[in-house]
């Protein structure tokens, strides 16, 4: 690892302002992505500054119908909040399945999504719930997120606070996880929310999590595992690698829809 | 730059000089002399670094240790009693042949302590779930397995004698 300096601000607004102070500094969460890739020289930040301390992007409440969980927040602290496995069990999935134990103690549902990993959990979660991203500035729905490989619409030195998960009527997260990495070779969230169908899928396609909107509309007209069946994924724009070809990825895409759609109940 | 930290690790306080790109792990290892803790992989996915921060088990390859500046720290050198007599889940690691080569043992030990922790009563199939993130090249698992569920049983055990 390169020599880096370090600061721990104890709030949001400090940690956007040394942030922005830095030369070209990067703002440290669990650290289980970010100290990783700082150990292989892949990264070369100026500046830590590190987001352990702050109060403000801890825990878990909830907002009128919805749940509002803090960046902070980690995979373990979701897995097992009874707040969270009342309002939407299906987090609680997502959550308890990402990475194994010492992962889920230190990693947290901002990094997760700051780093929009092609095959994360979580931003299948936030664009299957129709979530909102909270920020320093502004709002961000997860439609408008998630722009595609490790890419996303926050802008340099813009902090996620926290975000907003509206309760849907039921949803339910499938994966098949690489049994190396644990991370989703295929992940589907789906979710019956009161303006329709949602469905996401995530690890599959090289751009990361996205919609599929085949399936939603197929399952607006008939909520069950069978409606998928007349359904074709197309295996173009899916990752081919050694843990599956693209036809295969394609396949298990709709396979872990299905078995979604049956958990849903 | 350097910059020192305030750590009790194996209930002894203690204040270093690091780096703020100094890993736990290192800390431990070169400062500490405590090289029970194993660095197995750069990969962050093999466990044998794992030892506990605060009650939680985690990865001290992928912890700077600025991070967990006045953290409590143990490590596998701290689980024993200061007589020698071995941690339980130690002995039961030893009991049930739960490691050849031992290189993953520590992380192993520090993990399955964490999971009894949680969970008290695991069945076989929650060990090997919580094992995720400790990978062993030797045993095929099926001895650490045994030793977790002999040492979850013996402690039960042992609570229920006291009450
Ligand atoms: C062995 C292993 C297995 C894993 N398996 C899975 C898996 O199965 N599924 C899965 O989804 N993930 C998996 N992960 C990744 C894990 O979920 C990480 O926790 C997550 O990707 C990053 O979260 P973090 O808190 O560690 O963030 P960090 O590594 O600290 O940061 C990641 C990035 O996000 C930025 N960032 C962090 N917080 C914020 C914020 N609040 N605002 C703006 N930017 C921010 C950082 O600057 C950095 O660029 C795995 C990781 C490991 C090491
Ligand atoms: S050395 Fe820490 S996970 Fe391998
Ligand atoms: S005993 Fe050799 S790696 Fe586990």
């Amino acid at each position: 690892m390169y020599a880096v300096n370090y600061a721990k601000p104890a709030s949001v607004a400090d940690a956007v302002a040394a942030l922005s102070a830095a030369e070209d500094g990067k703002f440290l969460a669990g650290g289980m992505t970010l100290i990783p890739t700082l150990k292989q020289r892949l990264a070369a930040p100026s500046d830590l500054v590190d987001l352990g301390a702050i109060g403000e992007l801890q825990g878990i409440g909830t907002d009128g119908d919805a749940l509002v969980i803090g960046a902070m927040t980690t995979h373990a602290d979701v897995a097992r909040s009874p707040l969270v496995a009342s309002a939407i069990p299906a987090l609680v999935t997502v959550a308890g399945g990402i990475g194994d134990p010492q992962v889920r103690n230190v990693g947290t549902l901002g990094g997760s999504i700051a780093n929009n990993d092609p095959a994360a959990d979580y931003p299948g979660a936030l664009l299957g719930l129709g979530a909102e991203v909270r920020t320093n500035s502004r709002t961000i729905a997860a439609d408008d997120f998630f722009l595609g490989m490790f890419e996303t619409a926050l802008e340099d030195g813009e902090l996620i606070v926290s975000v907003r998960f509206p309760k849907p009527l039921a949803a339910a997260y499938a994966k098949f996880a690489n049994p190396a990495s644990r991370y989703s070779m295929a992940g589907v969230f789906v979710a019956r929310t009161a303006s329709g169908v949602r469905v996401a899928v995530t690890g599959a396609a090289a751009g990361g999590a996205h919609r599929m909107e085949t399936m939603e509309k197929a399952l607006q007209a008939d909520f069950s595992p069978a409606a998928l069946d007349p359904i074709t994924v197309n295996p173009n724009g899916l990752n081919s690698d050694l843990h599956g070809s693209a036809a295969y990825r394609a396949n298990l895409v709709k396979v872990m829809a299905k078995r979604a759609v049956a958990a849903c109940g | 730059m350097s910059t020192t930290v305030s750590l009790t690790v194996n209930g002894k306080p203690c204040t270093v000089e690091v780096e703020p790109r100094t890993l736990l792990s290192a800390l431990l290892r070169d400062k500490l002399g405590l090289t029970g803790t194993h660095v197995g992989c750069d990969t962050s996915q093999c466990g044998a670094c794992v030892v506990h921060v605060d009650g939680k088990s985690r990865k001290s390859c992928t912890t700077l240790a600025v991070q967990v500046d006045g953290a409590e720290v143990t490590t596998i050198e701290g689980l024993a009693a200061a007589d020698g007599t071995l941690h339980p889940m130690q002995e039961a690691f030893r009991e049930n042949h739960g490691l050849q080569c031992g290189f993953c043992t520590p992380g192993m030990v520090m993990s399955a302590v964490d999971l009894l922790h949680t969970n008290p009563s695991p069945t076989e199939a929650e060990v090997r779930e919580w094992l995720e993130g400790n990978i062993c090249r030797c045993t095929g698992y099926h001895n650490i397995v045994k030793a977790i569920l002999d040492c979850a049983a013996n402690l039960r055990g042992a609570q229920q004698a006291a009450e």
